[in-house]
């Protein structure tokens, strides 16, 4: 799958640096990201340019950017695969469910959907986020309250076609119960598109962590991109520390586009109609 | 389904969604960590005003009891005072509704008609360099963060290039006073360019990727090889025939496009300090404002299921396939 593509493959490479950067971040990070470092005279580093000490320079608080951006990494791998996790597996199984049952379940499911789809995802996370207590738990909780509407959807959708198939009419005459139907036979065959609607809201979950830190309302203890670029934005830095506003917006970005890439191209394996001629 | 159902219906659902999201709010708002009395009055009030409250909100009654009053008070419109502002909440949100407004709607314009045209150039320069270069680009720009294109556009054009203003609305003492002129004036403008940009840019993938799948498809078509045959040059065809098609996806898409472009906007307001709904909330959850917090988020979801709503009206206007089903 990645071999023919060039942008499934570079988009693979970037992912893997960062999975290898968020493992081994305390390793790689050449400070503590909250140390406030002096300079060799003695006095406190802030806002100093990249240079061979500090890469990404410092913020004002003489803290080393780098540090922060590889810490941030685990963070944003974190919160975006345990996002990722939960709501595709809220939304596989709602789909399964509406999809396979039809009737006034699939009704009652389906119109919890398109609330959900009214409900504005980031006024709802900041409101959740900010008043409970601030914590990246509560951020993957309020990511995935809402964001499970679309593989729910998607997924019903494909449930209902498949449920239509031979075997699954077989599976029932021969006398398989419910929930052996489900989850035997219909369920590994959504499971490809269950693989990517995950990488969808893998990418969806680190801009909306990334987002509420940005807003101010993030884990005070955990150091996020969006922190990161939070206190960038409200100390004035940007002003000129463009080595303090940059980095972690460039991450967000690249993870952002390395998984769109992979999403793509897995999708097109899995549905060859896809594929460009 | 006639269109006087078909609205009707749309506008059930809304109703609906409204009494829910309503709910989720008063749900959300009791079950903070503390007492609800700290939450939903001003600590600062003096004793007998906060008594008062006690005894409007039900605080000290059974729990639907409380959710009676409260649906009361919101159909009376009367949605507390924020701490904040000693004032009524609707009286600050009122003012804030209409700049939000402005800026989605010229956000919304800039990003449709970047959709549609771009759209069409790339379905028309399929296969070539150009394609390949305007595709990176959509994807970039919806990839990166929206707050953060924000800071970059700001750095760049505020900043470093000293063209456009870093936020705001307005300069002080700058345009008109009343009314529609005050959305008007030159310096609205200017100071509305940049926020736009950002967010047109960042938005204009969904309509564009429509519009562009959309011309492709239509362009296989039969009547359009019995246009090319009749001897139609080619921008007539793709003017008079696949574009009318393909804005009847792009305009079904614009409910999404509204709801998603709406959470946006609390970024894009906060970066610009555009006065609007969203950056209301944001100042509201930052000072545990509670009432206003509360208010913001029913007036943007409102705002929300209004935008919606005309979209459908329009959709069913657009597309007779929808009045006569």
């Amino acid at each position: 799958m990645v071999q023919g593509d060039p942008l499934a493959r570079a988009g693979f490479i970037i992912l893997a640096c960062f999975v290898v950067v968020g493992i081994f971040a305390p390793y790689l990070a050449p400070y503590d990201p909250t140390q406030m470092i002096n300079r060799p005279d003695g006095s406190l580093a802030f806002l100093s340019p990249p240079s061979a000490r500090h890469w990404l320079g410092t913020t004002d608080l003489g803290r080393d950017v780098l540090s922060q951006v590889i810490m941030g990494t685990r963070v944003a791998l974190i919160v975006g695969f345990l996002a990722a996790l939960l709501v595709t597996v809220i939304g596989t199984l709602i789909g399964l469910v509406a999809g396979y049952y039809r009737g006034w379940m699939d009704d009652v499911l389906m119109r919890l959907v398109d609330l959900a789809y009214s409900i504005p995802f980031e006024p709802f996370a900041i409101v959740l986020v900010g008043l409970l207590e601030p914590s990246i738990w509560t951020v993957i909780v309020a990511i995935s309250l809402l964001t499970w509407r679309a593989p729910a959807r998607v997924i019903r959708a494909q449930v209902l076609s498949v449920a239509q198939r031979p075997f699954v009419k077989a599976a029932r005459v021969a006398g398989a119960s419910d929930f052996r139907i489900l989850f035997v036979h219909i369920a590994p065959n959504i499971l490809p598109l269950t693989f990517v609607y995950m990488t969808i809201e893998f990418g969806i979950a680190i801009v909306a962590e990334a987002s509420v830190s940005f807003l101010g309302f993030g884990d005070p203890h955990v150091e996020s991109w969006g922190k990161t670029l939070h206190l960038a934005f409200l100390t004035g830095a940007i002003r000129k520390a463009w080595w303090w506003a940059i980095p972690p917006g460039l991450c967000i970005t690249l993870i952002v586009l390395s998984v769109f890439f992979l999403s793509r191209a897995y999708e097109e394996v899995i549905n060859p109609r896809l594929r460009r001629v | 389904m006639g269109p006087r159902r078909y609205l009707l219906r749309r506008f059930l659902q809304n109703a609906l969604t409204l009494v829910v999201v309503v709910t989720v709010i008063f749900v959300l708002f009791r079950t903070l960590p503390g007492d609800p009395a700290s939450v939903l009055i001003d600590p600062l009030a003096p004793a007998e005003v906060r008594e008062e409250m006690t005894r409007r909100l039900g605080l000290d009654r059974p729990l639907w009891l409380q959710y009676a009053l409260y649906v009361r008070d919101l159909v009376t419109g009367d949605l507390g005072r924020s701490f904040l502002y000693q004032r009524p909440v609707t009286e600050v949100l009122g003012e804030k509704i209409v700049n939000t407004l402005a800026l989605v709607l010229a956000t919304f314009l800039v990003a449709y008609s970047l959709g549609a045209a771009g759209g069409v150039f790339l379905a028309w320069k399929r296969g070539q360099k150009v394609e390949i270069v305007g595709n990176a680009l959509v994807l970039l720009f919806r990839s990166a963060p929206v707050f953060w294109s924000g800071i970059l556009a700001i750095m760049l054009f505020s900043f470093v290039l000293d063209l456009l203003p870093l936020g705001g609305m307005r300069s002080i003492g700058e345009g008109g006073e009343t009314g529609l002129a005050r959305f008007l004036h030159w310096d609205f403008l200017h100071h509305l360019i940049l926020p736009v940009m950002v967010g047109a840019l960042h938005f204009c993938g969904l309509p564009l990727l429509l519009v562009r799948n959309t011309v492709l498809e239509i362009l296989g078509e039969d009547f359009m090889e019995m246009a090319r045959a009749k001897g139609m040059s080619t921008s007539a065809l793709i003017f008079k025939h696949a574009l009318r098609n393909a804005l009847l996806p792009a305009v079904t898409a614009s409910a999404l496009f509204i709801g998603w472009a709406m959470g946006g906007m609390v970024l894009i307001e906060y970066v610009f300090s555009w006065p609007g709904l969203g950056r209301e909330i944001v100042t509201a959850v930052t000072n545990r404002d509670y009432p206003l917090a509360q208010a913001s988020f029913i007036f943007i979801s409102v705002l929300v299921m209004s935008l919606n709503f005309v979209a459908d009206v329009l959709y069913g206007y657009l597309d007779p396939r929808v009045r006569v089903r």
